[in-house]
């Protein structure tokens, strides 16, 4: 795995960028997966905001909400939870298709045409994933904290003001800058474990379904491992 | 033109070519045949370099492609065209795209230039007025005559079929065989055949070679082959179920 990635990483760095097929990458990966990272975002603010506010009203700490919400996602939750989305709805179909291919020997044809499969195939996600997560989670975050905003000030009462202004006190840049490092490397591992995995699948409908699976809770897997890793080093 | 020396492949422990050696002359067309699973296509893929032999050398003009890497693999496989048993088209691409795919990659032609070899081609397969459907609109036929019009829309000098009939109707089946016969007369390409419809082979081929248990067991002009005194070939060709080979 570890030599896949080195190959494409050299073959992204030594020959020329298919544009076409990065913009086409980043639709797939960025723009199809709005629709359900909108959705898990804002329900993730509304339950973080209905929690938050009854466990902060414990200790009459309310107040401090907005901040709960706000760094919960941009430190952890928007940054995990939009990476794991991406990896279900964007990553399986990753492996799927170039799982087909392998086993359909596009590739194979591909490589006889003197087109190199890593170039073709395997950069374009590469970069696509790169640019597209942390887009994708700075949008889960908006979402998530606007979620938050009609549970805790709209549905339970709690001021406006205190709400935002809390947060732009407690959240900083580097809480910012974190999140968005974690993301960008969560966008690589997804596209690197679910290309790696499309690449080398086993034979027929039955490796391509295996190596999906795998793909998916391998990558799932490691994107909270990395997660606890990048944590205990950024923060 | 191609020479093919002590091939040496295994799968998972079973020995699929046992020294294997066959040479193609420039110009020439050769059939392989052999029993299923005995890896011709195995032997197909070895000359494109596809597939890496455990020993063993495949030389095209003297250049073992076993040993190339990068861009030089890549300009002597620019040189090759493949028909693939399944066809291997990009799904995701109309038929005019996918045979105008390879020449896009090369850079060499403009658009205008690449629209009129890609319509020129399909029109010699017999796919015009078909440019716009995708692979999964279009018949099994359909699918092998694009397929046949993407290998063949560079003017390749070697040109290797795996199976280019199997799956279809005898009328296409004939008429892709007809098809590889007049672009071989024109062109002159290089190329192997592995089929198994031996009888309609035979008519467009310059020599045979019968692949078993891992080696060339021999090699002639199809007559020589039809007629040959050995009870595996002579078993093989004539389609008999008794005989030196067992197939259960």
């Amino acid at each position: 795995m570890g030599l896949f990635l080195a190959n494409a990483l050299a073959c992204a760095f030594s020959s020329r960028l298919k544009l076409s097929q990065v913009l086409k990458q980043i639709h797939f990966i960025g723009f199809q997966s709005m629709f359900v990272i909108v959705l898990t975002g804002a329900f993730t603010g509304m339950v973080l905001g209905l929690q938050g506010y009854y466990t902060l009203t414990r200790f009459g700490s309310s107040a401090l909400l907005g901040p709960m919400v706000a760094l919960s996602l941009i430190r952890e939750l928007g940054p995990v939870l939009a990476a794991l989305m991406v990896t279900a709805r964007a990553g399986s179909a990753m492996t799927a298709e170039l799982g087909i291919m392998q086993t359909t020997e596009q590739i194979d044809a591909l490589k006889l045409m003197g087109v190199n499969p890593y170039r073709f195939l395997v950069v374009p996600r590469l970069v696509a994933g790169v640019i597209a997560l942390p887009l994708l989670t700075a949008i889960f975050n908006v979402v998530g904290i606007f979620g938050g905003y009609l549970i805790g000030v709209r549905l339970l009462g709690m001021g406006k003001g205190v709400y935002f202004s809390e947060m732009t006190a407690y959240v900083d840049m580097t809480d910012v800058l974190g999140g968005m490092y974690k993301s960008l490397t969560f966008g690589l591992l997804i596209a690197w474990i679910c290309c790696y995995k499309g690449y080398h699948t086993g034979y027929g409908a039955e490796g391509v379904s295996r190596a999906t699976t795998q793909a998916v809770v391998l990558s799932s897997v490691l994107i909270l491992f990395w997660d606890y890793l990048m944590t205990s080093f950024l923060f | 033109m191609i020479d093919i020396e002590d091939l040496h492949k295994a799968f998972n422990g079973r020995e699929v070519l046992r020294g294997a050696s066959l040479a193609i002359p420039k110009g020439e067309i050769v059939a392989l045949m052999g029993m299923s699973g005995y890896g011709k296509s195995v032997l197909l893929k070895h000359i494109a370099g596809l597939i890496l032999p455990d020993r063993g050398h495949v030389y095209i003009d003297g250049q073992d492609i076993c040993h190339l890497r990068g861009e030089a693999l890549s300009r002597l496989r620019s040189r090759l065209g493949f028909l693939f048993q399944s066809g291997a088209l990009f799904s995701s691409m109309t038929v005019f795209d996918n045979v105008a795919f390879p020449l896009r990659e090369r850079g060499e032609l403009s658009e205008p230039e690449i629209r009129d070899r890609v319509l020129a081609v399909l029109d010699q397969v017999g796919l015009k007025g078909s440019e716009e459907k995708f692979p999964a609109q279009i018949s099994g036929g359909m699918i092998k005559r694009t397929a046949l019009a993407r290998a063949l829309v560079r003017n390749p000098e070697i040109m290797l079929f795996d199976e280019p009939t199997t799956g279809l109707d005898p009328v296409i089946g004939h008429a892709i065989l007809d098809l590889i016969k007049s672009i071989h007369d024109r062109f002159g390409f290089t190329g192997m055949i592995v089929s198994h419809e031996l009888e309609r082979v035979f008519r467009i081929v310059q020599k045979v070679a019968m692949l078993h248990e891992g080696v060339i067991l021999t090699v002639g002009t199809p007559q020589e082959v039809l007629s040959s005194a050995n009870p595996i070939v002579h078993q093989f060709v004539k389609g008999e179920v008794e005989g030196p080979i067992q197939y259960r």
